[in-house]
């Protein structure tokens, strides 16, 4: 759906019921749309996102166990398709991909000239995307499409996007996106949001459009009217899915405390824990942070310029002629969480956080954002006036 | 004061190819380079502002720019070897392209410190991001107070623009004081460190504006001796220095507490980022 005009719930349809064949028909129609489908698969012990066209490459039975450092699939009672929270990946690494040539340049006898490279061909089609990814994506949507320059790549990719949300049927002890208003349930910023029903008598999906692309594709596929039973069965999954949320994050007064307390001797405690790997951002939905190389052939008449993810904890990050600003691991770890949880507001009007729990998950140490976030938070600061420094 | 949009970039981060028309030799490590544009126009800029200038196929650095912004003939900036790709640009032959991408940024606010006396603190290649505002005030003096340039740099031969400070402080609507860290038998002016310049020179601290610009240490300690002398806090605008790679407020890299410095800065009000000045490694 188009990013510039994200419809609200008043957008959407009256839901309908689609069987296993029905949902294979919507892949179905995207493939035949000439959308890329991408949707979750098994692979390396985890459910990832990768290009289906099947519901058979989905991972029927499997759910995720994940705590503080681990993650783990295990096998469910039922044979549910989305009946896990979610993987190491997001959508992130489809609409803002790891690595992007952004140009070439070709020498010539006089200088150079340098060709943009052109976008992608194939729009995207994202099948289960959960409500704190869609909020994930608002946020990118935000920093790449927001501000007073666009990123080209991010734009393209974005704007031919179909997104077809699930509502959560399942939390994992890592997951508090009821805290941070994200979630579990979808409610805007799809073209379709799917309810999975699942027990002895049926396996279904309760399915409304948020889009008028939604719509129109929603209409050629073979449903049958949701009846109350249905609704209130649909409702009774994010009731449940809600009440097993792992984790609780309190973001009242939060982003004051972060900012008034850049000292606070909690940065010392969990910078001895901290590796300084990068897996939190790099696994994060909503870190943008991007370096960029150059390369030349060996003959050096061709030269690229190539975007890359980057990430806060490395050193080289905030190199500037003499050092890195933030040579400690302390000063990096304090980057990571006071923007995410108190400059984004400054920046970008809300929370850079969605509350996914993917980077406790899979920090290699089990640092956990929620427990950091409420030690600083337990401790009032010294009132340091804060906020942007612009000189407009 | 808001920045002039860049130049009609669709996609901004394709840098224009641009010549180098002139070269000047400032310091042993230093040069002046007159870039002209192969494909169109030379675009406006406010002081304070600057561009991405790209080395074919070794890199893209953030480099202020160091001319007059009333003159439309070509961009001027002042580069450092300091690293592979500042030392690839210091490198280029006359006639040779490079890339560029810019203006960006945020700009001296010139224009708002007019009617108030204004001291203008440089240290080491700062001289450079202040020259284009020096250039501008000096254009209608009239408009302010008195005018001060402050300099110091580390010895006499590293000092920048030597000949135009003697020019500018020939002038009777302007002081210019110079200091060195480390004097050599040649020097004749002061030594010690540029904040101690500030208590020599005569001016008004409660209608004074200042524009800082130089290493984070100088900035520090040039600020709050301001602060001491009894300038206001929103009058004392520093520039900043951080790593960027896009220019354009989406890589992340420059981040300065809630501030992008490729957007919001450079140049930005010291009352509003002294707190997070004084912590080590923000």
């Amino acid at each position: 759906m188009s990013p510039t005009a994200p419809p609200g719930p008043d957008a959407q349809t009256a839901p309908v019921l689609l069987d296993r064949a029905g949902l294979q028909a919507l892949v179905d129609a995207l493939v035949a749309r000439g959308f890329d489908v991408i949707g979750p698969t098994l692979r390396d012990g985890a459910i990832v996102y990768d290009r289906i066209a099947d519901l058979a490459a989905l991972p029927a039975g499997w759910t995720d166990r994940q705590e503080a450092g681990r993650y783990r699939l295990e096998r469910r009672a039922d044979a549910a398709l989305f009946g896990y929270a979610v993987g190491p990946q997001s959508w992130k690494r489809f609409l803002h991909p790891p690595e992007e040539t952004l140009w070439r340049a070709r020498r010539q006898d006089d200088g150079f000239t340098i060709t943009p490279e052109p976008p992608s061909p194939a729009p995207f089609a994202f099948l289960g995307v959960r409500a704190c990814e869609l909020h994930a994506i608002a946020i990118q949507d935000r920093v790449f499409l927001g501000g007073a320059h666009r990123d080209p790549g991010y734009t393209a990719r974005r704007q031919g996007a179909f997104l077809v949300a699930l509502n959560c049927g399942t939390a994992a002890g890592t997951c508090f996106c009821a805290s941070m208003g994200t979630g579990p349930r979808a409610e805007s910023g799809f073209d379709l949001a799917l309810t999975e029903l699942i027990d002895a008598a049926r396996h279904d999906f309760l399915a409304v459009a948020g889009s008028e692309a939604g719509a129109a594709l929603l209409a050629v596929l073979p449903t049958r009217p949701a009846g109350p039973e249905a609704t209130a069965a649909a409702e009774a999954v994010l009731a449940r899915t809600e009440a097993g949320m792992g984790r609780h994050l309190d973001t009242n007064g939060l982003k004051e405390r972060l900012q008034a307390n850049p000292e606070h001797p909690r940065w010392d405690e969990v910078a001895a824990r901290c590796l300084a790997c990068a897996n939190c951002t790099l696994v994060c939905p909503t870190c943008f942070c991007t370096s960029v190389a150059d390369h030349t052939d060996l003959a050096g008449t061709e030269a690229t310029r190539v975007k890359r993810w980057d990430s806060c904890f490395t050193a080289d990050f905030s190199f500037i002629h003499g050092g890195s600003v933030r040579a400690s691991g302390k000063s990096r770890y304090r980057q990571w969480l006071t923007h995410k949880l108190a400059h984004w507001i400054d920046q970008f009007g809300s929370s850079g956080c969605v509350g996914c729990g993917r980077c406790i998950a899979w920090c290699p140490v089990g640092i956990d954002i929620t427990a950091e976030a409420a030690a600083i938070r337990a401790m009032p600061g010294k009132a340091v006036g804060e906020g942007k420094g612009g000189n407009a | 004061m808001s920045a002039a949009p860049p130049a009609a970039l669709a996609d901004p981060m394709l840098p224009a190819p641009w010549r180098v028309r002139a070269v000047r030799r400032e310091t042993a490590d230093v040069v002046t380079l007159d870039l002209v544009p192969l494909a169109s126009g030379v675009p406006c800029f406010a002081p304070g502002q600057f561009n991405m200038i790209y080395a074919y196929g070794v890199g893209e650095v953030p480099v202020s720019l160091s001319g007059d912004p009333a003159d439309r003939s070509c961009f001027v900036h002042t580069v450092r070897a300091v690293g592979e790709v500042s030392a690839a640009i210091a490198g280029a032959a006359p006639g040779s392209v490079l890339g560029l991408r810019g203006p960006f940024g945020s700009a001296w606010p010139v224009d708002a410190a007019a009617g108030h006396d204004l001291l203008i603190v440089a240290g080491g290649l700062g001289l450079a991001p202040l020259r284009p505002a020096i250039y501008r005030v000096l254009a209608r003096s009239e408009r302010f107070g008195r005018i001060a340039v402050l300099y110091g740099g580390r010895g006499p031969a590293e000092l920048l623009f030597r000949d135009e400070l003697a020019v500018w402080g020939a002038r009777a609507d302007v002081t210019v004081a110079v200091t060195v860290d480390h004097a050599d038998p040649s020097w004749h002016g002061h030594v010690g460190v540029v904040p101690a310049l500030i208590g020599q020179i005569g001016f008004d601290p409660p209608n004074t504006v200042a524009l800082l610009c130089g290493p984070e240490v100088m900035l520090r300690f040039t600020a709050t001796a301001l602060r001491a002398a009894g300038v206001a806090a929103e009058r004392i605008h520093l520039s900043m220095e951080r790593n960027m790679k896009c220019a354009i407020g989406l890589c992340g890299h420059c981040q300065f507490g809630p501030d992008f410095v490729c957007q919001d800065g450079p140049v930005l009000r010291y009352d509003r980022i002294a707190a997070r000045l004084a912590v080590r490694e923000i």
